[in-house]
């Protein structure tokens, strides 16, 4: 595999999910932009070289699970879904409006979604029902679930967390979309999560931290799965809220400010995506 | 009751392997035969209700038929948002069964009684409830809820409950069950409890009333021609259940009869919008509460009084 070429197909995706993500949340002036931008990258990296899915049959049952526990950045997952061909590009203008094919929050009615999220602490008890199922058939792929640090906060999270390494569930891989910025302020003013990498390490999981908008990093690190034998992966992705809408970068307000019509044209420029 | 819904759960178990048995670390004394005999359809989550209906939702993504097991109000309120979002939004097939419902947990208290669980799952969309009233009935229901593909919640009784059913009945969710034939008044209970309104109905029997019995044991989707039927019958309707009046299935029968514009005089018989602050065994509590055979056929010859037609009966 040439590296080089490789990474700038995930790089070219990334700028393609904040450029959507951007238009829109810009055309229905809608929050969670901020939440969408941090993650790109993770994304793009997961959907070009980790996850083993197949457009045509969203529901191969081969596939790898992609359980996306922060539901209210869904944009960017519904982004690379249509980019990656699940469904027409044209879907993601229909986003949020009335009738349209895809909600604020993600949702398994979208093909190529596996599960709907939108309050937090779900996705992690329910990829690890999905990952004792595969071990209990000794199936070969694996369930990833993405979350944020809301989701660190909800105890549910930690229910599993205690559950998935108590049951050895190797097949589990959980990344957390580190960018420190909550709904209402900065981590260190609401809910401290230092030192993250020990708490799961000390629930049993295998930590590694990468940098979230580092590909390199991130494919290294999602490319040797599980971390280690018979413990659940655990990437602690360490990311900026609103990463490439200068603007907002690390600021509370990304959570919920959509872009103006100036910051959309720039950042889309910046990002050379094209309008 | 619990020990029949085990053996019957357990019976299906031992036939289909996508039967899964979760539970929330309880179950003491009931749940071993089916560890023992099914080791790899069975896992104690131990006391984690929210991860517990997070991985049943999981495991039945991937085609498992789940059973998540625990008592009193535990499997149902601490996790209600992963039942809602996860598995009922999910069509996931899992049933939720509770055991010990009502105040059977008596001197417990608060904190085992089950009592506002009736309305709070009746108003999620696409689920069933089922609430049988004994053993045969339990069985039944079982055998029901595992060939239904949906998430169901099941509201078991506990220990030693009366049968109430004399020969064999035919158990299909979305259909009440006729306990005792009559005139004068409708008597529907759900659960357990329902055995309580049979013997108001011997003793209204004893003053020439004759008193019909229903057990409903689908709260979800309610059996609307049983009660309409009883209506027209009947002229008046009393609910006995061991639940908040409130919401349960006086409030779903309540909603039948206001629907469909007949004309029935009618009473809801639950525990008062109130906590259960005194302290006391299961018989009891549903005494002190109401729920005497006397109780009963006092609030039940009130409401043949508020019928407003025919006037055959005597009282």
């Amino acid at each position: 595999m040439n590296n080089k070429e490789d990474l700038s197909s995930s790089r070219e995706l990334a700028a393609k999910i904040r450029g959507h993500s951007l238009r829109m949340s810009f055309a229905t002036k809608s929050p969670h932009l901020g939440s969408m931008l941090s993650m790109a990258d993770l994304l793009a990296v997961l959907y070009t070289h980790i996850l083993r899915v197949d457009p045509n049959n969203a529901h191969w049952p081969e596939r790898d699970r992609f359980i996306l526990s922060k539901g209210h950045g869904g944009a960017a997952l519904f982004a690379v879904l249509a980019e990656r061909g699940f469904f027409p590009t044209a879907w993601l203008e229909t986003y949020r409006r009335d009738n349209g094919k895809l909600s604020g929050h993600i949702s398994h009615q979208v093909p190529g979604v596996e599960f709907s999220t939108g309050s937090l602490g779900h996705g992690m008890p329910v990829a690890v029902g999905m990952a004792m199922a595969a071990k209990q058939v000794a199936r070969e792929h694996r369930v990833f679930c993405l979350m944020g640090d809301g989701d660190c906060m909800e105890g549910s999270t930690w229910e599993a967390a205690m559950f998935a390494a108590h049951h050895r569930l190797d097949n589990l891989v959980g990344i957390i979309d580190y960018n420190r910025v909550t709904a209402l302020g900065q981590l260190e003013d609401v809910i401290e999560l230092e030192p993250l990498d020990e708490r799961w390490a000390a629930f049993g999981w295998s930590v590694l931290r990468v940098d979230g908008h580092d590909h390199e990093q991130i494919r290294q690190a999602l490319s040797a799965l599980p971390l280690q034998r018979a413990k659940p992966s655990m990437v602690v992705a360490r990311t900026i809220k609103g990463k490439g809408a200068r603007w907002m970068e690390g600021t509370v307000e990304s959570h919920y400010a959509p872009p103006s019509e100036e910051q959309l044209a720039a950042a889309l420029a910046e990002l050379g995506v094209g309008p | 009751m619990r020990k029949a819904f085990h053996e019957e759960l357990l019976k299906i178990a031992q036939v289909d392997p996508r039967v899964f048995l979760l539970l929330g670390d309880l179950g003491y004394g009931e749940v071993e035969a089916f560890a023992k005999s099914c080791p790899d359809q069975f896992c104690n989550v131990g006391v984690a209700e929210q991860n517990m209906a997070g991985i049943a939702c999981g495991l039945a993504m991937e085609g498992y038929i789940v059973v998540i097991y625990s008592i009193a109000n535990f499997p149902i309120l601490r996790c209600l948002e992963q039942i809602r979002n996860d598995i009922c939004y999910h069509g996931a097939n899992v049933k939720i069964v509770t055991t010990g419902s009502g105040l059977a947990y008596g001197p417990h208290g608060m904190s085992h009684h089950n009592t506002e669980d009736i309305a709070i799952m009746r108003a999620l969309p696409e689920i069933v409830v089922l609430s049988p009233a004994d053993c045969l009935e339990a069985r039944g229901a079982v055998r029901a809820m595992m060939a239904h593909d949906g998430p169901i919640y099941y509201r078991c009784g506990y220990k030693n409950e009366p049968d109430l059913h004399g020969g064999q009945i035919d158990f299909q969710i979305g259909r009440a069950i006729p306990v005792r034939d009559g005139r004068h008044v409708t008597l529907i209970g759900a659960g357990p409890i329902t055995y309580r309104a049979l013997g108001a109905a011997e003793l209204l029997a004893r003053d020439g009333i004759e008193a019909r019995v229903i057990s409903m044991a689908t709260i979800k989707p309610i059996d609307k021609s049983a009660i309409i039927t009883a209506g027209r019958e009947t002229g008046a309707i009393v609910t006995i259940e061991e639940h908040n009046v409130i919401g349960g299935l006086g409030g779903a029968v309540a909603e039948v009869l206001a629907e469909t514009g007949t004309n029935v005089a009618f009473k809801a018989i639950g525990i008062p919008d109130t906590y259960v602050r005194v302290v006391g065994t299961h018989g009891w509590l549903l005494d002190r509460y109401g729920f005497s055979p006397q109780s009963i056929a006092e609030i039940a010859k009130g409401v043949i009084r508020r019928r407003q037609w025919p006037s055959h009966v005597p009282a």
